[in-house]
Protein backbone atom coordinates (compact mmCIF):
# COMPACT_ATOMS: atom_id res chain seq x y z
CA UNK A 1 0.00 0.00 0.00
CA UNK A 2 2.41 2.50 1.02
CA UNK A 3 4.56 1.80 -2.03
CA UNK A 4 1.54 2.37 -4.12
CA UNK A 5 0.96 5.79 -2.86
CA UNK A 6 4.82 6.62 -2.97
CA UNK A 7 4.84 5.47 -6.26
CA UNK A 8 2.16 7.58 -7.72
CA UNK A 9 1.30 9.63 -4.96
CA UNK A 10 4.62 11.04 -4.68
CA UNK A 11 5.09 12.20 -8.56
CA UNK A 12 1.26 13.49 -8.38
CA UNK A 13 2.31 15.95 -5.43
CA UNK A 14 5.41 17.15 -6.38
CA UNK A 15 3.48 18.13 -9.90
CA UNK A 16 0.76 19.77 -8.29
CA UNK A 17 2.87 21.89 -6.20
CA UNK A 18 4.93 22.76 -9.26
CA UNK A 19 1.59 23.65 -11.15
CA UNK A 20 0.35 26.14 -8.10
CA UNK A 21 3.80 27.70 -8.23
CA UNK A 22 3.98 28.54 -11.23
CA UNK A 23 0.10 29.72 -11.67
CA UNK A 24 0.93 31.90 -8.12
CA UNK A 25 4.20 33.62 -9.46
CA UNK A 26 2.80 34.14 -13.06
CA UNK A 27 -0.28 35.50 -11.34
CA UNK A 28 1.19 37.71 -8.83
CA UNK A 29 4.04 39.15 -10.97
CA UNK A 30 1.65 39.64 -13.65
CA UNK A 31 3.70 37.99 -16.40
CA UNK A 32 2.37 38.66 -20.16
CA UNK A 33 1.08 34.97 -21.73
CA UNK A 34 3.49 35.41 -24.94
CA UNK A 35 6.45 34.56 -22.34
CA UNK A 36 5.10 32.27 -19.55
CA UNK A 37 1.43 31.36 -19.67
CA UNK A 38 -0.03 30.29 -16.96
CA UNK A 39 -1.09 26.22 -16.14
CA UNK A 40 -4.51 27.32 -16.48
CA UNK A 41 -4.22 29.37 -19.68
CA UNK A 42 -2.19 26.35 -20.93
CA UNK A 43 -5.33 24.27 -20.09
CA UNK A 44 -7.75 26.34 -21.77
CA UNK A 45 -5.58 26.78 -25.16
CA UNK A 46 -5.71 22.97 -24.78
CA UNK A 47 -9.50 22.78 -25.02
CA UNK A 48 -10.19 25.79 -27.05
CA UNK A 49 -7.50 24.54 -29.74
CA UNK A 50 -8.41 20.97 -29.47
CA UNK A 51 -9.53 20.58 -32.54
CA UNK A 52 -6.14 21.78 -34.53
CA UNK A 53 -3.55 19.79 -31.51
CA UNK A 54 -5.62 16.61 -31.37
CA UNK A 55 -5.33 16.36 -35.64
CA UNK A 56 -1.62 17.65 -34.96
CA UNK A 57 -0.95 14.87 -31.85
CA UNK A 58 -2.68 11.89 -34.29
CA UNK A 59 -0.11 13.13 -37.16
CA UNK A 60 2.92 13.06 -34.59
CA UNK A 61 1.53 9.44 -33.03
CA UNK A 62 1.27 8.14 -36.75
CA UNK A 63 4.64 8.71 -37.39
CA UNK A 64 6.18 7.74 -34.14
CA UNK A 65 4.35 4.77 -34.60
CA UNK A 66 5.08 3.83 -38.17
CA UNK A 67 8.51 4.74 -37.42
CA UNK A 68 8.83 2.83 -34.35
CA UNK A 69 6.65 -0.53 -35.87
CA UNK A 70 9.98 0.13 -38.85
CA UNK A 71 12.62 0.09 -36.52
CA UNK A 72 11.17 -3.24 -34.94
CA UNK A 73 10.93 -5.08 -37.77
CA UNK A 74 13.69 -3.80 -39.50
CA UNK A 75 16.21 -3.82 -36.35
CA UNK A 76 15.02 -7.52 -35.30
CA UNK A 77 15.75 -8.66 -38.77
CA UNK A 78 19.11 -7.23 -38.86
CA UNK A 79 20.11 -9.12 -35.70
CA UNK A 80 18.64 -11.99 -36.82
CA UNK A 81 21.12 -11.73 -39.81
CA UNK A 82 23.58 -10.53 -37.47
CA UNK A 83 23.96 -13.24 -35.16
CA UNK A 84 23.97 -15.82 -38.32
CA UNK A 85 27.07 -14.79 -39.04
CA UNK A 86 30.39 -13.14 -37.54
CA UNK A 87 31.06 -11.83 -40.70
CA UNK A 88 27.82 -10.18 -41.74
CA UNK A 89 28.29 -8.44 -38.23
CA UNK A 90 31.86 -7.37 -38.70
CA UNK A 91 31.14 -5.96 -41.74
CA UNK A 92 27.41 -4.14 -41.02
CA UNK A 93 27.49 -3.80 -37.20
CA UNK A 94 29.80 -0.21 -37.88
CA UNK A 95 27.45 1.06 -40.51
CA UNK A 96 25.12 1.06 -38.27
CA UNK A 97 27.08 2.94 -35.20
CA UNK A 98 27.29 5.51 -38.06
CA UNK A 99 23.68 5.29 -38.42
CA UNK A 100 23.45 5.79 -34.90
CA UNK A 101 26.04 8.68 -34.35
CA UNK A 102 25.20 10.98 -37.23
CA UNK A 103 22.71 13.32 -35.94
CA UNK A 104 19.33 13.13 -37.23
CA UNK A 105 19.12 16.75 -37.98
CA UNK A 106 22.31 16.76 -40.35
CA UNK A 107 20.46 13.74 -42.59
CA UNK A 108 16.92 14.46 -42.10
CA UNK A 109 17.57 17.52 -45.36
CA UNK A 110 18.35 15.31 -47.45
CA UNK A 111 15.78 12.71 -47.11
CA UNK A 112 13.60 15.53 -47.33
CA UNK A 113 14.81 16.15 -50.67
CA UNK A 114 15.51 12.83 -51.91
CA UNK A 115 11.94 11.49 -51.02
CA UNK A 116 8.95 12.68 -52.11
CA UNK A 117 6.06 12.09 -49.98
CA UNK A 118 7.12 14.00 -47.00
CA UNK A 119 5.23 11.37 -44.40
CA UNK A 120 7.27 9.14 -45.56
CA UNK A 121 10.51 11.37 -45.05
CA UNK A 122 9.38 12.12 -41.84
CA UNK A 123 8.65 7.99 -40.87
CA UNK A 124 11.89 7.58 -42.47
CA UNK A 125 14.31 9.56 -40.18
CA UNK A 126 12.80 8.56 -37.06
CA UNK A 127 13.10 4.91 -38.09
CA UNK A 128 17.13 5.76 -38.55
CA UNK A 129 16.87 7.40 -34.94
CA UNK A 130 14.86 4.63 -33.00
CA UNK A 131 16.69 1.12 -34.82
CA UNK A 132 19.79 1.57 -32.97
CA UNK A 133 18.47 -0.29 -29.67
CA UNK A 134 16.50 -2.46 -30.90
CA UNK A 135 19.45 -4.34 -33.35
CA UNK A 136 22.19 -3.58 -30.56
CA UNK A 137 20.15 -4.92 -27.68
CA UNK A 138 18.33 -7.98 -29.66
CA UNK A 139 21.64 -8.70 -31.38
CA UNK A 140 23.38 -9.32 -27.64
CA UNK A 141 20.23 -11.01 -26.44
CA UNK A 142 20.33 -13.72 -29.57
CA UNK A 143 23.96 -14.16 -28.15
CA UNK A 144 23.38 -14.35 -24.92
CA UNK A 145 22.42 -17.98 -24.10
CA UNK A 146 23.17 -20.37 -21.59
CA UNK A 147 25.82 -22.58 -22.96
CA UNK A 148 24.50 -25.28 -21.25
CA UNK A 149 21.23 -24.84 -22.85
CA UNK A 150 23.09 -24.84 -26.44
CA UNK A 151 24.35 -28.34 -25.49
CA UNK A 152 21.69 -29.69 -24.43
CA UNK A 153 20.05 -28.67 -27.96
CA UNK A 154 23.20 -29.73 -29.60
CA UNK A 155 22.80 -33.11 -28.12
CA UNK A 156 19.53 -33.47 -28.54
CA UNK A 157 20.41 -32.68 -32.51
CA UNK A 158 17.89 -29.41 -32.34
CA UNK A 159 18.19 -27.99 -35.83
CA UNK A 160 19.27 -24.36 -36.45
CA UNK A 161 15.85 -23.40 -36.46
CA UNK A 162 14.40 -24.94 -33.54
CA UNK A 163 17.70 -23.42 -31.64
CA UNK A 164 16.46 -20.53 -32.81
CA UNK A 165 12.40 -20.17 -32.07
CA UNK A 166 13.10 -22.48 -28.79
CA UNK A 167 16.51 -21.02 -27.47
CA UNK A 168 17.17 -17.56 -29.12
CA UNK A 169 14.22 -16.14 -29.31
CA UNK A 170 13.40 -16.40 -25.67
CA UNK A 171 16.46 -15.77 -24.29
CA UNK A 172 16.66 -12.70 -26.54
CA UNK A 173 13.06 -11.22 -25.50
CA UNK A 174 14.25 -9.32 -21.93
CA UNK A 175 16.96 -7.29 -23.86
CA UNK A 176 14.54 -6.63 -26.60
CA UNK A 177 12.34 -5.27 -24.55
CA UNK A 178 14.84 -2.82 -23.22
CA UNK A 179 15.73 -1.78 -26.24
CA UNK A 180 12.23 -1.04 -27.71
CA UNK A 181 11.66 1.11 -24.54
CA UNK A 182 14.53 3.42 -25.13
CA UNK A 183 13.09 2.87 -28.90
CA UNK A 184 9.76 4.24 -28.27
CA UNK A 185 11.30 7.05 -26.81
CA UNK A 186 13.82 7.75 -29.57
CA UNK A 187 11.03 7.26 -32.42
CA UNK A 188 8.83 10.18 -30.52
CA UNK A 189 12.05 12.25 -30.57
CA UNK A 190 13.25 11.69 -34.00
CA UNK A 191 9.23 12.23 -35.48
CA UNK A 192 9.49 15.76 -33.66
CA UNK A 193 12.79 16.96 -34.78
CA UNK A 194 12.61 16.04 -38.57
CA UNK A 195 9.28 17.55 -38.55
CA UNK A 196 11.27 20.16 -37.16
CA UNK A 197 13.55 20.04 -39.76
CA UNK A 198 11.03 19.40 -42.86
CA UNK A 199 9.30 22.57 -41.52
CA UNK A 200 6.50 24.33 -43.31
CA UNK A 201 7.08 22.64 -46.08
CA UNK A 202 4.50 19.42 -47.32
CA UNK A 203 1.58 18.42 -45.61
CA UNK A 204 3.32 18.20 -42.32
CA UNK A 205 0.96 19.24 -39.93
CA UNK A 206 2.34 17.13 -36.64
CA UNK A 207 3.11 18.88 -32.80
CA UNK A 208 6.46 20.15 -33.99
CA UNK A 209 4.90 21.89 -37.00
CA UNK A 210 2.55 23.29 -34.32
CA UNK A 211 5.13 24.59 -32.15
CA UNK A 212 7.01 26.38 -34.52
CA UNK A 213 4.31 28.15 -35.81
CA UNK A 214 3.07 28.82 -32.49
CA UNK A 215 6.75 30.72 -31.72
CA UNK A 216 6.61 32.36 -34.82
CA UNK A 217 2.94 33.81 -34.37
CA UNK A 218 4.36 34.55 -30.62
CA UNK A 219 1.23 32.20 -29.51
CA UNK A 220 3.04 30.70 -26.29
CA UNK A 221 0.15 29.34 -24.93
CA UNK A 222 -0.65 27.06 -27.91
CA UNK A 223 2.84 26.40 -27.93
CA UNK A 224 3.16 25.09 -24.43
CA UNK A 225 -0.06 23.13 -24.86
CA UNK A 226 1.56 21.37 -27.85
CA UNK A 227 4.97 20.99 -25.83
CA UNK A 228 2.70 19.40 -23.30
CA UNK A 229 0.93 17.14 -25.48
CA UNK A 230 4.45 15.52 -27.07
CA UNK A 231 5.79 15.01 -23.26
CA UNK A 232 2.08 13.10 -22.66
CA UNK A 233 2.74 11.14 -25.53
CA UNK A 234 5.96 9.79 -24.44
CA UNK A 235 5.11 9.23 -21.51
CA UNK A 236 2.10 6.98 -22.58
CA UNK A 237 4.31 5.13 -25.14
CA UNK A 238 7.16 4.13 -21.99
CA UNK A 239 4.35 3.15 -20.10
CA UNK A 240 2.79 0.97 -22.70
CA UNK A 241 6.45 -0.55 -23.64
CA UNK A 242 6.64 -1.20 -19.59
CA UNK A 243 3.66 -2.94 -19.58
CA UNK A 244 4.22 -4.93 -22.88
CA UNK A 245 7.58 -5.74 -21.52
CA UNK A 246 5.92 -7.18 -17.95
CA UNK A 247 3.28 -9.01 -20.18
CA UNK A 248 5.83 -11.15 -22.15
CA UNK A 249 8.24 -11.80 -18.78
CA UNK A 250 6.30 -11.40 -15.90
CA UNK A 251 6.18 -15.33 -15.19
CA UNK A 252 9.79 -15.78 -15.67
CA UNK A 253 12.42 -12.78 -15.93
CA UNK A 254 13.54 -11.44 -12.64
CA UNK A 255 13.11 -7.61 -13.76
CA UNK A 256 9.59 -8.49 -14.13
CA UNK A 257 8.43 -10.66 -11.25
CA UNK A 258 6.04 -8.51 -9.74
CA UNK A 259 7.05 -7.30 -5.67
CA UNK A 260 7.90 -10.91 -4.68
CA UNK A 261 10.42 -11.64 -2.46
CA UNK B 1 29.39 -62.61 -3.51
CA UNK B 2 31.85 -59.60 -4.71
CA UNK B 3 33.72 -61.50 -6.93
CA UNK B 4 30.11 -62.95 -8.94
CA UNK B 5 28.89 -59.66 -9.00
CA UNK B 6 32.40 -58.31 -10.90
CA UNK B 7 31.83 -61.35 -13.10
CA UNK B 8 28.46 -60.36 -14.25
CA UNK B 9 29.83 -56.53 -15.16
CA UNK B 10 32.48 -58.36 -17.18
CA UNK B 11 29.50 -60.06 -19.29
CA UNK B 12 27.74 -57.34 -19.90
CA UNK B 13 27.57 -55.50 -23.65
CA UNK B 14 29.68 -52.42 -23.47
CA UNK B 15 28.42 -48.80 -23.98
CA UNK B 16 31.51 -46.84 -23.72
CA UNK B 17 34.50 -47.46 -24.84
CA UNK B 18 36.87 -44.75 -24.89
CA UNK B 19 40.84 -45.75 -26.58
CA UNK B 20 43.48 -43.55 -26.43
CA UNK B 21 40.79 -40.28 -26.56
CA UNK B 22 43.41 -37.03 -26.23
CA UNK B 23 41.89 -33.95 -26.17
CA UNK B 24 44.51 -30.69 -26.92
CA UNK B 25 42.85 -27.42 -26.93
CA UNK B 26 43.57 -24.74 -29.68
CA UNK B 27 45.06 -22.71 -27.18
CA UNK B 28 47.88 -25.70 -27.25
CA UNK B 29 46.53 -26.47 -23.59
CA UNK B 30 46.52 -30.49 -23.03
CA UNK B 31 43.48 -31.00 -21.19
CA UNK B 32 43.51 -34.53 -21.91
CA UNK B 33 46.34 -37.80 -22.10
CA UNK B 34 45.53 -40.55 -24.17
CA UNK B 35 42.94 -42.04 -21.90
CA UNK B 36 40.97 -45.66 -22.35
CA UNK B 37 38.19 -46.54 -20.70
CA UNK B 38 34.98 -48.71 -20.78
CA UNK B 39 31.58 -48.43 -19.38
CA UNK B 40 29.16 -51.88 -19.39
CA UNK B 41 25.86 -51.38 -19.29
CA UNK B 42 24.24 -50.86 -15.79
CA UNK B 43 27.09 -49.52 -14.57
CA UNK B 44 27.56 -46.86 -12.47
CA UNK B 45 30.87 -45.55 -13.27
CA UNK B 46 32.24 -42.29 -11.30
CA UNK B 47 35.02 -39.69 -12.61
CA UNK B 48 36.70 -38.46 -9.02
CA UNK B 49 39.71 -35.69 -9.19
CA UNK B 50 40.42 -32.39 -8.46
CA UNK B 51 39.05 -29.42 -10.24
CA UNK B 52 40.80 -28.73 -13.95
CA UNK B 53 41.57 -32.13 -14.55
CA UNK B 54 39.61 -32.68 -17.33
CA UNK B 55 36.74 -34.13 -15.95
CA UNK B 56 34.08 -32.36 -17.67
CA UNK B 57 35.97 -32.90 -21.17
CA UNK B 58 35.88 -36.42 -20.75
CA UNK B 59 32.01 -36.36 -20.34
CA UNK B 60 31.74 -33.42 -23.49
CA UNK B 61 33.78 -36.16 -25.30
CA UNK B 62 31.44 -39.12 -24.60
CA UNK B 63 28.33 -36.86 -25.20
CA UNK B 64 29.81 -36.20 -28.63
CA UNK B 65 30.18 -32.31 -27.62
CA UNK B 66 33.28 -32.37 -28.72
CA UNK B 67 35.66 -34.42 -30.59
CA UNK B 68 38.59 -35.70 -29.64
CA UNK B 69 42.42 -34.72 -30.95
CA UNK B 70 43.22 -38.23 -31.09
CA UNK B 71 41.85 -41.59 -30.59
CA UNK B 72 38.72 -42.49 -30.35
CA UNK B 73 35.25 -42.71 -28.44
CA UNK B 74 32.60 -45.49 -29.13
CA UNK B 75 29.46 -45.54 -28.30
CA UNK B 76 27.93 -49.39 -28.13
CA UNK B 77 30.68 -50.53 -30.44
CA UNK B 78 29.36 -53.80 -30.07
CA UNK B 79 26.09 -52.73 -31.82
CA UNK B 80 22.83 -51.05 -30.95
CA UNK B 81 22.09 -50.43 -27.03
CA UNK B 82 20.13 -53.47 -25.91
CA UNK B 83 18.13 -51.57 -23.27
CA UNK B 84 16.53 -48.32 -23.80
CA UNK B 85 15.80 -45.74 -26.24
CA UNK B 86 19.69 -45.70 -27.71
CA UNK B 87 19.89 -42.67 -26.72
CA UNK B 88 22.47 -40.63 -24.55
CA UNK B 89 21.30 -37.78 -22.04
CA UNK B 90 23.29 -35.18 -20.21
CA UNK B 91 22.85 -33.75 -16.52
CA UNK B 92 24.57 -30.23 -16.12
CA UNK B 93 26.32 -28.34 -13.70
CA UNK B 94 23.57 -26.17 -13.14
CA UNK B 95 20.02 -27.01 -14.04
CA UNK B 96 20.19 -25.03 -17.30
CA UNK B 97 16.31 -24.95 -17.04
CA UNK B 98 14.48 -22.40 -19.97
CA UNK B 99 13.51 -20.30 -17.37
CA UNK B 100 11.12 -19.02 -19.68
CA UNK B 101 8.79 -22.49 -19.72
CA UNK B 102 7.29 -24.75 -16.81
CA UNK B 103 8.48 -27.90 -15.17
CA UNK B 104 6.88 -29.88 -17.94
CA UNK B 105 7.95 -28.11 -21.15
CA UNK B 106 11.36 -28.09 -19.67
CA UNK B 107 11.10 -31.98 -19.07
CA UNK B 108 9.50 -32.71 -22.61
CA UNK B 109 12.04 -30.44 -24.58
CA UNK B 110 14.12 -33.45 -25.68
CA UNK B 111 10.99 -35.25 -27.07
CA UNK B 112 10.17 -31.99 -28.54
CA UNK B 113 13.47 -31.63 -30.03
CA UNK B 114 14.14 -35.09 -31.20
CA UNK B 115 10.52 -35.35 -32.61
CA UNK B 116 8.80 -39.08 -33.40
CA UNK B 117 7.79 -40.37 -30.00
CA UNK B 118 4.79 -41.61 -29.36
CA UNK B 119 2.97 -40.44 -26.10
CA UNK B 120 4.77 -37.55 -25.37
CA UNK B 121 2.59 -36.34 -22.26
CA UNK B 122 2.98 -40.19 -20.74
CA UNK B 123 6.75 -39.66 -20.88
CA UNK B 124 6.80 -36.48 -19.16
CA UNK B 125 4.23 -37.74 -16.42
CA UNK B 126 6.49 -40.54 -15.50
CA UNK B 127 10.02 -38.93 -15.94
CA UNK B 128 8.37 -36.27 -13.23
CA UNK B 129 6.92 -38.90 -10.83
CA UNK B 130 10.49 -40.32 -10.95
CA UNK B 131 11.82 -37.51 -9.27
CA UNK B 132 8.69 -36.78 -7.32
CA UNK B 133 7.51 -33.71 -8.90
CA UNK B 134 4.10 -34.53 -10.32
CA UNK B 135 2.74 -31.46 -8.27
CA UNK B 136 5.02 -28.78 -9.65
CA UNK B 137 4.41 -29.49 -13.49
CA UNK B 138 3.02 -25.94 -14.07
CA UNK B 139 5.67 -24.04 -11.72
CA UNK B 140 8.27 -21.90 -13.34
CA UNK B 141 12.08 -23.06 -12.26
CA UNK B 142 12.22 -19.55 -10.63
CA UNK B 143 9.74 -20.74 -8.21
CA UNK B 144 11.79 -23.70 -7.07
CA UNK B 145 14.66 -24.53 -4.79
CA UNK B 146 18.13 -25.29 -6.13
CA UNK B 147 17.50 -29.15 -5.33
CA UNK B 148 13.96 -28.84 -7.14
CA UNK B 149 15.35 -27.53 -10.18
CA UNK B 150 18.29 -30.15 -10.50
CA UNK B 151 15.58 -32.54 -10.33
CA UNK B 152 13.73 -31.19 -13.38
CA UNK B 153 16.79 -31.14 -14.60
CA UNK B 154 17.41 -34.97 -14.03
CA UNK B 155 13.53 -35.61 -15.13
CA UNK B 156 14.37 -34.05 -18.23
CA UNK B 157 17.17 -36.29 -18.62
CA UNK B 158 15.17 -39.26 -17.91
CA UNK B 159 12.26 -38.51 -20.26
CA UNK B 160 14.49 -39.85 -23.50
CA UNK B 161 14.76 -43.30 -21.40
CA UNK B 162 18.75 -43.15 -22.04
CA UNK B 163 20.73 -45.74 -22.41
CA UNK B 164 23.49 -43.96 -20.99
CA UNK B 165 23.08 -41.13 -18.45
CA UNK B 166 26.21 -38.90 -18.38
CA UNK B 167 26.48 -36.54 -14.81
CA UNK B 168 28.39 -33.59 -14.84
CA UNK B 169 28.62 -32.30 -11.37
CA UNK B 170 25.04 -32.52 -10.92
CA UNK B 171 24.59 -32.26 -7.18
CA UNK B 172 27.94 -29.89 -6.62
CA UNK B 173 26.18 -26.42 -6.13
CA UNK B 174 23.99 -28.25 -3.31
CA UNK B 175 24.01 -27.63 0.32
CA UNK B 176 24.80 -30.82 2.06
CA UNK B 177 21.55 -32.19 3.06
CA UNK B 178 19.69 -31.55 -0.32
CA UNK B 179 22.63 -33.32 -1.41
CA UNK B 180 22.58 -36.10 0.47
CA UNK B 181 18.60 -36.81 -0.35
CA UNK B 182 19.57 -36.54 -4.24
CA UNK B 183 21.77 -39.01 -4.12
CA UNK B 184 19.82 -41.57 -2.52
CA UNK B 185 17.21 -41.09 -4.64
CA UNK B 186 19.80 -41.32 -7.80
CA UNK B 187 20.81 -45.04 -6.24
CA UNK B 188 17.31 -45.77 -6.08
CA UNK B 189 16.54 -44.58 -9.61
CA UNK B 190 19.50 -46.31 -11.07
CA UNK B 191 19.28 -49.48 -9.36
CA UNK B 192 15.31 -49.30 -10.67
CA UNK B 193 15.59 -48.24 -13.89
CA UNK B 194 18.72 -50.10 -14.61
CA UNK B 195 20.64 -46.78 -15.81
CA UNK B 196 23.93 -47.46 -17.06
CA UNK B 197 25.55 -43.67 -15.71
CA UNK B 198 28.91 -42.20 -15.91
CA UNK B 199 28.87 -39.25 -13.43
CA UNK B 200 31.50 -36.76 -12.50
CA UNK B 201 32.35 -35.85 -8.97
CA UNK B 202 35.05 -33.93 -6.89
CA UNK B 203 33.51 -35.41 -3.51
CA UNK B 204 34.63 -38.89 -2.54
CA UNK B 205 31.90 -39.44 -0.13
CA UNK B 206 29.34 -39.02 -2.92
CA UNK B 207 32.02 -41.28 -5.15
CA UNK B 208 32.33 -43.83 -2.77
CA UNK B 209 28.37 -44.20 -2.05
CA UNK B 210 27.07 -44.04 -5.27
CA UNK B 211 29.14 -45.86 -7.39
CA UNK B 212 30.01 -49.43 -9.13
CA UNK B 213 33.10 -48.22 -10.20
CA UNK B 214 35.47 -45.28 -9.66
CA UNK B 215 37.92 -43.66 -11.76
CA UNK B 216 40.54 -41.16 -9.80
CA UNK B 217 41.98 -38.69 -12.63
CA UNK B 218 44.81 -36.67 -11.75
CA UNK B 219 45.71 -33.32 -13.43
CA UNK B 220 47.60 -31.75 -16.37
CA UNK B 221 47.22 -33.19 -18.39
CA UNK B 222 44.12 -35.25 -17.20
CA UNK B 223 44.65 -39.07 -17.05
CA UNK B 224 43.22 -41.84 -15.38
CA UNK B 225 45.35 -42.38 -12.28
CA UNK B 226 43.58 -45.27 -10.64
CA UNK B 227 40.61 -47.39 -10.78
CA UNK B 228 38.62 -48.70 -8.13
CA UNK B 229 35.78 -51.43 -7.73
CA UNK B 230 33.19 -50.08 -5.31
CA UNK B 231 32.05 -53.91 -4.03
CA UNK B 232 29.38 -53.13 -1.35
CA UNK B 233 25.98 -54.61 -1.91
CA UNK B 234 23.12 -52.57 -3.54
CA UNK B 235 20.41 -50.79 -2.57
CA UNK B 236 22.53 -48.57 -0.48
CA UNK B 237 21.00 -46.68 2.26
CA UNK B 238 21.73 -44.71 4.74
CA UNK B 239 23.42 -47.26 7.52
CA UNK B 240 25.95 -47.95 4.37
CA UNK B 241 26.86 -44.11 4.80
CA UNK B 242 27.67 -45.12 8.61
CA UNK B 243 29.55 -48.39 7.46
CA UNK B 244 33.17 -49.20 8.28
CA UNK B 245 32.69 -50.21 4.61
CA UNK B 246 32.11 -47.23 3.01
CA UNK B 247 34.62 -45.46 5.50
CA UNK B 248 37.12 -47.73 3.90
CA UNK B 249 36.06 -46.97 0.67
CA UNK B 250 36.62 -43.16 1.18
CA UNK B 251 40.02 -43.36 2.95
CA UNK B 252 41.03 -45.33 -0.29
CA UNK B 253 39.97 -42.97 -2.75
CA UNK B 254 41.13 -39.74 -0.20
CA UNK B 255 44.54 -41.35 -0.47
CA UNK B 256 44.59 -41.93 -4.40
CA UNK B 257 43.48 -38.39 -4.74
CA UNK B 258 46.56 -37.17 -2.65
CA UNK B 259 48.74 -40.08 -4.48
CA UNK B 260 47.38 -38.44 -7.80
CA UNK B 261 48.24 -34.90 -6.62
CA UNK B 262 51.99 -35.77 -5.61
CA UNK B 263 52.39 -37.25 -9.02
CA UNK B 264 51.31 -34.35 -10.67
CA UNK B 265 53.82 -32.24 -8.59
CA UNK B 266 56.59 -35.00 -9.49
CA UNK B 267 56.37 -34.13 -12.56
Amino acid sequence: MSRVVLRYGAPLVVGFVVLALWQALVTAYNVPSYLVPSPALIGRTLIADWSLLSRSLAFTLEITLLALGGAVALGVALAFVFVQSRLIEESLFPYAVLLQVTPIVAIAPLIIIWVADTRVALVLCATIVAIFPIISNTTLGLRSVDPGLLDLFRLHRASRWQTLLRLRIPSALPYFFAGLRVSAGLALIGAVVAEFVAGTGGTASGLAYQILLSGLQLNVPRLFAALFLIALAGIVLSTLTAWAAKLALRHWHESEVAGEE
Amino acid sequence: MAAARRGDVTDRPLVVEIDGAEKVFENGLRALAPISLTVREREFATIIGPSGCGKSTLLKLVAGLAAPTAGSVRLWPEGAAARGSGRVAFVFQSPTLMAWADVEANVRLPLDLEGGVADRAGRVDRALSLVGLEEFRAAHPRQLSGGMQMRVSIARALVTEPSLLLMDEPFGALDEITRARLDRELADLWAREALTILFVTHSIYEAAFLSTRVLVMSSRPGRIFAKVAIDAPQPRDEAFRGSERYAGYCARLSDLLSAAADSESVK
